[in-house]
């Protein structure tokens, strides 16, 4: 399967600046062959979301460790919702607590992904979970 | 090699000698690692030694460094102790900055803690104090690291999150009630708007009574190494250095016991930079500062001594040992050879240190109580002035006050218990730690070359440098880690599929509206008409090129809170973006 056309757009919501996550998850999709957008620091989910449908993105990879998740996550859905995008894959990265998964799921994201996470993994399981494309 | 025209003498970025046996400059391995035509260190790996089947093929640190299996008397012979170790308390303190170290007074065990609103950091700190802790260190949340008030549309759901929220004085008074401030240091981790928080703490000072002459403490203020790392920015490199070295300038008539800036290479590592990266970029940025402070018209010597490093103490031992005495060893011959001070003092690097949070796992969190006092012990046998011990559940989210304890108890074990504190640098002369301790120091040397090839500090962040060589390194470190070529014991050794179960502090929503509650509250009671004033005296000195804590001063005595001030100067200073590099 090529992933050439599959475009992913690697996001930091809020006022978080812990990049290196992200900035790591960003290069293992490039790796994999998948396009990549880099949003930078500091993006509001208005801005996160106009930059999925710019971009015409398949994947939205939100990474937040602030602890502002809960907040954060389900404003960027909304927003995308409204600009008709919500075939778009939501995935959230970071410093999530278990309990809070299932609140992060019921808003829309398909996974999450704490520390330690396998870059093969999270490459394999958006390529497996693609909406707009299909798997 | 050098890229110094005159060939002058000096040591630090801008220029090192190259030849000479007896240069001062120069340092002292005994085998050389040349920098390449890429620009890359070399390191020069010699021979495997023969004899037996060896457990892998490589054997590395975690900043992808070769280690061989045994070092010796040739691995040194270029070392003069005289001139390379010297005595502790004497240049170029390779060994220590002071003659007894730990005999004379242990290390400051100083924990960060800061979340939701003031009353809450406020309890934590007087619990910290009353269990043994000898200074405080504050963490401020998201909102007040980049200058928005709690109410600003950007600081929604941040508020109170990973520190304390900081709008007005008000909140500082709350913050810092019924501890006595002529007796305790503190240490505050902000940047951007260091100078305006620092503005408040002398103003809160002011009203315990505790004149600024008598405040001991430090404010990271170290922009460039947000530029390079920790990315809590907001102004461009021009007017944030202005900012600096008005601190400085303050500082060294006001507030002369005040360490103004803690120069960081903690959150460089974090970022997921080599242990050689952290030291070389580090002491790079000192450097500048440096150049800054003398570029606006200051001695050397009046402000020097109040300069302090923080630095990382990351899982791999002995690197991490040879980086602290390789560190005090490059810094002393810099400031004493390049920049001409003369008050020993300015040759000192003091620094505080604070155990890897990258290093610890979500997986099996009580793993973390261990690597943490490993991590404790390399800073400690590094010579470190005051020390940060991570808690088990920072994975996972701020540290409960249960976590909180076990780590400040493990530097307490470390200090009464293990015996390490009886004597000092007990690591010397070893030839492993020896041979390291030169190697980085001719690492870092080589990536200062490198900087000033690409014009200095500024410009090579706006080129991305440190950014891509930190973004390598972060992700080379992952790549071994998946492989298994690097070992995380409850990552990708030892996995167990129990879920952790470590009890987690949570920051209840309820903190955003008391905040907000209270800020409401003090903007209608303030007089507005000497807020005003005190932010159009900001604006106009900020044009002009006066010292700024006045000002700050003054509008914080009023009551303006700190997002009213920073958007004037974001007004006049712009704003920062950044590269986005990955």
């Amino acid at each position: 399967m090529s992933h050439a056309k599959v475009r992913v757009l690697v996001a930091k919501p809020g006022l978080d600046s812990h990049d290196r996550g992200a900035k790591v998850v960003a290069r293992a999709y490039r790796d994999a062959g998948l396009e990549v957008v880099y949003t930078g620091l500091h993006q509001t989910p208005e801005e996160i979301a106009e930059a999925a449908v710019q971009e015409d993105v398949d994947v939205a990879a939100l990474s937040i460790l602030s602890g502002a998740h809960l907040t954060l996550v389900p404003e960027v859905v909304n927003r995308l919702r409204a600009k008709g995008a919500d075939d778009v894959l939501i995935l959230v990265g970071g410093i999530i607590p278990d309990e809070d998964v299932p609140a992060l799921k019921e808003a829309g994201a398909a996974g999450v992904f704490g520390p330690g996470a396998n870059l093969d993994e999270i490459v394999e399981f958006t390529l497996a979970n693609l909406r707009r494309r299909g798997a | 090699m050098s890229n110094n025209p005159e060939g002058n003498r000096r040591c630090g970025p801008g220029g090192r000698s190259a030849q000479g046996g007896s240069d001062p400059c120069r340092p002292p391995a005994a085998r050389k690692a040349p920098a390449t035509p890429g620009g890359g260190v070399h390191l020069e790996v010699p021979e495997h030694r023969p004899g037996g089947g060896e457990r892998r093929e490589r054997f590395i640190t975690i900043s992808d460094r070769e280690i061989r299996g045994l070092y010796g008397p040739e691995e040194i012979r270029d070392l003069d102790p005289h001139r390379d170790l010297g005595v502790p308390g004497d240049y170029p303190y390779t060994r220590g900055v002071h003659p007894t170290m730990y005999r004379g007074r242990l290390w400051t065990m100083r924990q960060f803690a800061g979340f939701g609103t003031a009353e809450q950091s406020n309890a934590r700190y007087k619990y910290l104090l009353s269990h043994g802790q000898t200074g405080l260190s504050v963490a401020f949340d998201f909102p007040t690291l980049l200058g928005y008030d709690s109410d600003h549309e950007r600081s929604r759901g941040e508020v109170g999150r990973l520190g304390v929220a900081i709008d007005t004085l008000a909140d500082m008074e709350v913050l810092f009630g019924g501890i006595p401030l002529d007796r305790v240091s503190t240490s505050m981790t902000i940047n951007a708007p260091a100078a305006v928080i620092w503005a408040m703490y002398i103003a809160v000072a002011e009203k315990q009574g505790v004149p600024s002459e008598a405040l001991t403490g430090t404010i990271q203020n170290d922009i460039l190494k947000e530029y390079i790392a920790q990315k809590t920015f907001i102004f461009p490199p021009g007017p944030s250095m202005r900012l600096i070295t008005d601190t400085f300038a303050y500082g060294s008539e006001r507030v002369p016991k005040w360490n103004t800036i803690s120069i960081s290479g903690y959150h460089i590592r974090e970022a997921g930079s080599t242990a050689a990266q952290e030291l070389a970029f580090t002491l790079a940025d000192g450097f500048e500062y440096v150049r800054a402070g003398i570029e606006a018209g200051l001695d050397v010597d009046a402000f020097a001594p109040r300069l302090s490093f923080f630095f990382n103490s990351h899982s791999d031992f002995f690197e991490e040992v040879a980086k602290f005495r390789a560190a005090r060893r490059i810094w002393a011959r810099g400031m004493r050879e390049r920049f001409g001070a003369k008050n020993p003092r300015s040759w000192m690097l003091r620094f505080h240190t604070q155990t890897a949070g990258v290093s610890l796992t979500a997986q099996q969190p009580e793993n973390n109580i261990v690597r943490t006092a490993y991590e404790a012990l390399a800073a400690v046998l590094g010579g470190t002035q005051s020390l940060h011990t991570n808690s088990m559940d920072e994975a996972l989210a701020l540290p409960g006050e249960k976590a909180v304890k076990i780590a400040l108890r493990t530097q307490q074990i470390l200090a009464e218990e293990t015996g390490v504190a009886n004597t000092v640098d007990p690591l010397a002369g070893s030839y492993f730690v020896e041979y390291l301790t030169s190697q980085m120091e001719q690492e870092a040397l080589a990536y200062f070359d490198r900087i000033e090839a690409l014009g200095g500090v500024v410009p090579a962040i706006e080129k991305g440098f440190f950014q891509r060589e930190i973004a390598d390194a972060a992700y080379r470190y992952q790549r071994q880690v998946q492989s298994g070529e690097l070992g995380v014991v409850g990552v990708n050794r030892y996995v167990e599929d129990e879920p952790s179960r470590v009890e987690l502090l949570r920051i209840s929503p309820e903190v955003e509206r008391r905040q907000l509650d209270r800020l409401r509250d003090v903007k209608a009671k303030r007089d507005q008409g000497r807020v005003r004033a005190a932010l159009e005296a900001v604006r106009s000195q900020a044009r002009g090129t006066g010292n700024m804590m006045p000002v700050f001063l003054e509008a914080v005595k009023a009551y303006a809170s700190l997002g009213e001030i920073i958007q004037v100067l974001r007004e006049e200073f712009g704003e920062y973006r950044e590269p986005a590099i990955f």
